[in-house]
């Protein structure tokens, strides 16, 4: 149990770590002002997230590992993010579309983690879905802003979905892991939600003037139980574990 | 500071006999500290020179997100990253009030932004500096945001309201920049020898540039004499570098790192430091775009506006069809 507890907080802390890695890479170079802000905003929360669910994870591991051990010394094969969240950030269309897919996944799933028998993850999940609240405001209004712009825009938006699509399906697989987590109602499972955010997207979508692809293979790579990832999670782990690798047990 | 080398109209200052009845009445507001606003009268010239400087001040936070930008993504711990995302989305801030203050002038934000991308306004000179290690984002919160601050807080009176305001919103973030910068070079100095290296490398490389941010002398200059008249500009640069300079040497010595400079000494009947002016060769060098990152800077600003495009363009003609269609329905 102590296993699949620290499993499943991994995965949630491993989702907005690369998450927020990859968003606040556009820090000073995104397309307008008010997105710069709005975008290290959105890496800012996902970041602090982060450190909550890594946090306590080290707890229940009890091996003494602090959220910094386990976001800094870990590799790629110990990283449990579903494979959405590493892909590059491709053009700022690919961007807000995978933060919207994500967003609106990480909101239906904090709303449920909020009534977890699990306390410490409840209360994460109270303080952290508020957040989710207002990013997925923000990022559903851009895919529909971009989806109904222009002819380029419109397209590019088009374009991102068909990418990110079949990677947003990994979200909803239920695993061992998941399943015994939701049966002691520690986490809703997630194959559960998947009907209720397929709605949902597909309204914003039907707003945005864009259409699900026909794609109904999921990128079963299964980033959250370890065995696969993509090429490019490595080079996020060369980057962001630098310091702590090349100058071992230093304070900060 | 983040606007140098800023020209007003080249002229002298005139008297207040030698001035117009509008442009008397402007100048006793301001010798009285009443506030211009935007729709009152004033000179084209102090119109004309407050659009520089707060254009300037704008592309300088601006162009400042890029040096510290650059260690989001390998900031060393997650606390360090977020504080450090929290700075830049500060700068961004920054950059927003005062493009706002500036549009009250008469000049829109995209104008500015083409002028920044076309070379024909500049940003700060030091944000042509590299940041090569991670002590250097404790070197720019200490030194850079803290040779800021020097030229920010008096500039809360300035004599121009929405600039005032902006100064005002903006020194309370700045202070805490500089608190941050300098507790990174505080763990630094006390760390590991090569943490050590990396602090007195920091201060060595960027000592100089952050002397360079309030200018050359301009003692005699006619820009600042009148730039002084209206109140848009407080203290003359040298007042300021000796500001600078005498409250960061005890802090460089508290941190247990030297000031890359040998004639630094107390001089008792100045009250202040007697220190060696940074070469300014380089620094009108790096004006010109001849800096270690020039090219880099205004390559990125640029590749983000031309990149953003559609964005901007995409989010424009949705608004516009929302727009319309509300208007059809009424
Ligand atoms: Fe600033
Ligand atoms: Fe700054
Ligand atoms: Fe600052």
């Amino acid at each position: 149990m102590a296993d699949a507890l620290f499993e499943t907080l991994l995965r949630l802390g491993d989702n907005t770590l690369i998450l927020g890695h990859r968003v606040s890479e556009w820090c000073g170079h995104a397309p307008v002002l008010e997105e710069d802000i709005a975008l290290a905003n959105t890496a800012l929360d996902l970041l602090g997230q982060t450190s909550l669910w890594l946090e306590y994870a080290g707890e229940i591991e009890g091996a003494g590992r602090s959220a910094d051990d386990l976001a800094f010394l870990r590799d790629a094969w110990d990283f449990h993010n579903v494979l959405l969240v590493e892909l590059p950030n491709g053009d700022f269309g690919q961007t807000v579309m995978r933060q919207y897919l994500f967003d609106q996944f990480n909101l239906m799933n904090l709303r449920a983690l909020t009534g977890s028998t699990d306390n410490r993850i409840a209360e994460i999940a109270e303080k952290a879905v508020k957040e989710a609240a207002y990013h997925v405001d923000r990022s559903r209004g851009t895919v529909v802003g971009l989806g109904d712009g222009t002819a380029e825009s419109h397209e590019r938006m088009q374009a991102a979905l068909n990418i990110l699509w079949p990677y947003a399906l990994e979200l909803f697989i239920t695993d061992d892991t998941d399943a015994d987590m939701a049966k002691a109602g520690v986490i809703p499972d997630p194959k559960t939600l998947e009907a209720d955010y397929r709605a949902t997207i597909e309204a914003t979508l039907a707003e945005a003037t864009l259409t699900l692809p026909d794609a109904h293979f999921g990128h079963r790579g299964s980033g959250k139980d370890g065995r696969m990832h993509t090429e490019h999670l490595g080079h996020i782990l060369t980057q962001m574990q630098w310091l702590q690798r090349a100058y071992p047990g230093q304070a900060w | 500071m983040y606007a140098q080398m800023v020209k007003s109209t080249g002229e002298g200052v005139k008297t207040l006999d030698e001035m117009a009845p509008e442009e008397r009445a402007f100048q006793e507001k301001v010798d009285q500290d009443i506030r211009i606003e935007p729709r009152d009268w004033m000179p084209e010239g102090y119109r004309k020179t407050l659009i520089r400087q707060i254009g300037q001040h704008a592309h300088s936070e601006i162009v400042g997100q890029l040096p510290e930008g650059n260690w989001i993504t390998r900031a060393p711990t997650l606390e360090r990253k977020m504080i450090l995302l929290a700075k830049v989305q500060d700068e961004a801030g920054h950059g927003l009030y005062l493009y706002s203050a500036a549009e009250t002038l008469g000049v829109s934000r995209d104008e500015m932004t083409e002028m920044l991308l076309s070379g024909k306004m500049k940003y700060s000179s030091i944000f042509n500096y590299p940041t090569l290690t991670w002590a250097d984002i404790g070197a720019v919160g200490w030194l850079v945001d803290g040779a800021a601050i020097m030229n920010q807080v008096p500039l809360q009176r300035t004599s121009y309201g929405p600039y005032s305001r902006a100064m005002v919103r903006i020194c309370k973030e700045e202070s805490f920049h500089q608190r941050q910068g300098y507790d990174i070079m505080m763990k630094m100095a006390q760390g590991s020898e090569a943490q050590k290296r990396m602090a007195q490398d920091a201060l060595n490389r960027f000592w100089y540039p952050s002397l360079m941010m309030f200018g050359p002398s301009d003692a005699n200059s006619v820009h600042s004499e009148q730039s002084l008249a209206w109140k848009i500009k407080i203290n003359t640069n040298d007042e300021l570098r000796q500001k600078f300079v005498d409250q960061t040497v005890p802090q460089a010595e508290y941190l247990g790192l030297s000031v890359p400079d040998d004639t630094l000494a107390w001089n008792e009947d100045k009250g202040g430091y007697d220190y060696s002016e940074p070469d300014w060769d380089e620094f009108f060098d790096v004006l010109k775009g001849a800096g270690p990152a020039n090219h880099d800077r205004l390559d990125a600003r640029k590749q983000a506006w031309d990149d953003g495009a559609w964005v901007r363009d995409g989010l424009l003609a949705h608004s516009e069809k929302k727009h319309g269609a509300k208007v059809a329905a009424e």
